[in-house]
């Protein structure tokens, strides 16, 4: 599904290289979990992989389904079924939450040459979505973040995902924020999605959420690569030992 | 237009001793202008002209105009402008009593019966006929009143030559708006109107006005608000009017009366809009907002919003909100004033003005000013300039909404504090609905609708 390969970044004014060969596989199907220290480069490889403007890719390739990514506007990446909870979502008075979102996902259903939802399917469907998270109605007519605590505007994020039906769904430390309860609702939300053929890609610093949503494969980042990869195991020892040891072993 | 130069014109810019530069430029202004001879206003018509002669027009170094040439204003006639496609669909769909305009005339034919419970709707022209008038106490009032602490020429211009306009006068709480429809059949049409609005204690009315006045308009509405009236003015001029405009609102806010007026503004040439607001009794609100949207691409745009708020009374509120959007070569400008006097105590003055830049090439300047003489009040202002906000439309973007929606939607969202002053929600969606179109179709969408409407 997401095959990134050596791929290098730098900042686009500035001359630093944040990205220094990451390879990384996502197949279908599968969740991937990433974790590594403050400033390794994860969000960087999560807003490279959408499409934000300010960095420059100066080697290697990324692709969702053999289609080359880096090339796409964001809103083809979207609409090619790429996903990006983010980890400080925008808050952005003035437009509404339901405007948003139906906007959203029509116009992804108009790229891929589907028929857009009328108001009242649209609204079904937001309810009972919004339901399952936990979101009330009230919130949902209020402009986009504005007013959300923390953990509502992740749990936002979760309910944008499960609008908009993503295959490949990256979230970026959804989990930071979160009481206990929220945790679960995000985590039972990610679970619901799950499919053979939708994969996620989870950056993360704590093995609480992964107690949740148990990923296939563990990868560590480390000064933008990723220097081990592993089973669920290699977050528990994480959780343990910091990651003192983890990198000293690779040197 | 009926014309009586004899009796006024001598009045004109003959100033004993040296001439000033400007008197040749005023006498070649009214001597281009028919000068009604007035019948219930021709006192208020010869003061106006002696304030004009003793004010002159505004010069490129007066500091009211330090934004704003003054020039094409100045100059004797309009540059012929060519003629949009006449195309009035703004709150068309709305129960209201239309009052149509034609280059500055009334149409009686194009318009409803001026009859209507708890108002009183006239034409300036025909009632100007008469020496008697229950206007005749307010016809040039409120603007003469305006013209201090700064003067403004065009508007003792406006009282002395306007001879059409709207006389309202209201006596109950009336449901359905009156609007002001105007339309333009010549290509150099000079137009000046002068509008009045009494209402009466307790009384309540929506003022709309839309089309295209002229190829250069000077209008003054001066609205005289009694205790506890309710005022609400909405102003959508025609979108993409390459027109020279003017405009000049007097109000007077009684004890709990409210006045709202919201403006809004899509392309044009050169406009400038002078709100003076005098909240003069106890527990009033005054709220003035303007939404303008500016594309130096259509042709020269350069939008000039000066208002004045006077706050001479107890526990008032007063709000000014301000908000241009603009791109390639674009300019906005905004100058504000609150002025709370001596003893306006528990004043609450708010204004905001924001400038937002589509392009480097585009500039909005905001000259705001707050000047206070009494010791337990509120007062704030702000003002911002900035670019759009690349993290939300990314964000916008990266769930597939397409660059240029999402332009639409973060303009809409910025503009959004100046339509919430729009309290008639009808009259909100109908002015949304149509910045809506006009963006998506300036945002090069040819699905939508063609940007020659309202
Ligand atoms: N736009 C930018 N300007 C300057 N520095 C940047 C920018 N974007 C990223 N960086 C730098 O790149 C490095 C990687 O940042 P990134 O946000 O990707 O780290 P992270 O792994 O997500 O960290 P955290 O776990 O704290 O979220 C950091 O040193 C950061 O300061
Ligand atoms: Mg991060």
């Amino acid at each position: 599904m997401l095959e990134i390969k050596n791929l290098h970044v730098k900042l686009e004014d500035e001359d630093k290289q944040i990205l220094k060969g990451v390879d990384l596989t996502v197949p279908a199907g599968e969740v991937h979990a990433i974790m590594g220290p403050n400033g390794s480069g994860k969000s960087t490889l999560s807003y490279v992989l959408s499409g934000r403007d300010g960095y420059e890719v100066t080697g290697g390739e990324a692709t969702l389904d053999g289609e080359s990514l880096l090339e796409m506007e964001p809103e083809e990446r979207a609409a090619a079924g790429l996903f990006l909870a983010f980890q400080y979502p925008v808050e952005i008075p003035g437009v509404g939450n339901m405007t948003f979102l139906r906007t959203a996902v029509n116009a992804q259903r108009k790229a891929r040459g589907e028929e857009e939802l009328s108001s009242a399917d649209f609204l079904k469907l937001i309810r009972q979505k919004a339901a399952t998270l936990k979101i009330d109605s009230e919130m949902l007519k209020r402009a986009v973040n504005v007013g959300f605590s923390g953990g509502e505007k992740k749990r936002n994020e979760i309910l944008q995902m499960a609008m908009l039906e993503p295959r490949m769904c990256i979230l970026d430390e959804t989990d930071s924020g979160l009481d206990v309860d929220a945790m679960r609702l995000v985590a039972e939300g990610v679970n619901a999605l799950r499919s053979p053929d939708r994969s996620f890609l989870v950056i993360t610093h704590y093995q609480r959420l992964l107690d949740h949503i148990r990923p296939d494969v563990v990868h560590i980042m480390a000064d933008g690569r990723i220097v081990r990869t592993g089973g669920p195991e290699l977050a528990l020892e994480v959780e343990q030992n910091g990651y003192g040891d983890l990198l000293a072993e690779v040197g | 237009m009926m014309a009586d130069t004899a009796v006024l014109a001598a009045q004109v810019p003959t100033v004993e001793g040296k001439a000033r530069p400007g008197d040749a430029a005023l006498a070649a202004r009214l001597d281009a202008l028919d000068l009604p001879r007035g019948g219930f206003t021709r006192a208020a018509r010869e003061d106006a002209a002696q304030r004009l002669e003793a004010m002159g027009l505004p010069g490129a170094r007066d500091e009211y105009w330090r934004y704003t040439d003054p020039a094409p204003f100045n100059a004797a006639r309009p540059q012929p402008v060519e003629l949009a496609v006449d195309e009035t669909t703004l709150f068309t769909g709305i129960d209201r009593l239309n009052l149509v305009f034609v280059d500055g005339r009334f149409d009686a034919e194009a318009s409803d019966a001026l009859a209507a419970e708890g108002v009183q709707v006239e034409s300036l022209a025909a009632a100007d006929a008469g020496a008697d008038h229950w206007a005749a106490g307010l016809y040039g009032r409120l603007e003469t009143a305006g013209q201090v602490p700064v003067k403004r020429p065009f508007a003792a211009l406006n009282t002395l030559v306007a001879a059409e306009g709207v006389l309202i006068r209201v006596t109950g709480k009336v449901e359905r708006p009156v609007h002001i429809t105007y339309r333009r059949s010549a290509a150099d049409a000079d137009v000046h109107l002068h509008h009045l609005v009494q209402l009466e204690e307790g009384a309540e009315l929506t003022l709309l006005e839309t089309g295209s006045i002229g190829a250069r308009s000077n209008v003054v509405i001066e609205a005289d608000l009694g205790r506890g009236a309710r005022f609400h003015h909405i102003s959508a001029k025609r979108a993409n009017d390459p027109k020279l405009g003017l405009g000049h609102i007097f109000a007077r806010v009684a004890a709990e009366a409210l006045f709202k007026s919201f403006t809004l503004s899509v392309n044009g040439s050169m406009m400038r809009n002078e709100a003076v607001i005098d909240i003069a009794g106890d527990d009033a609100v005054a709220h003035i907002a303007a939404a303008v949207l500016g594309d130096g691409d259509i042709g020269r745009f350069h939008h000039d919003d000066t208002v004045f708020v006077t706050h001479a009374a107890e526990r008032c509120e007063s709000r000014q909100v301000f908000k241009k959007v603009l791109k390639n070569g674009a300019e906005g400008i905004f100058q504000g004033k609150i002025l709370v006097k001596p003893g306006a105590q528990k004043t609450d003055g708010y204004q905001i003005s924001q400038g937002l830049l589509l392009d480097e090439g585009s500039q909005f300047l905001a000259k705001p000013e707050l000047e206070i003489y009494a010791d337990d009040v509120k007062c704030s202002h702000g003002s911002t300039t900035g670019a759009l906000d690349e993290t939300a439309l990314f964000y916008l973007r990266s769930r597939g909404v397409p660059k240029e929606r999402a332009i639409v939607l973060l303009v809409l969202s910025f503009l959004a504090d100046a339509l919430d002053e729009i309290e008639d929600q009808r009259l909100r969606d109908d002015i949304l609905g149509r910045l809506e179109d006009w963006l998506t179709a300036r945002a090069g969408n040819p699905g939508k609708a063609s940007p020659g409407k309202a």
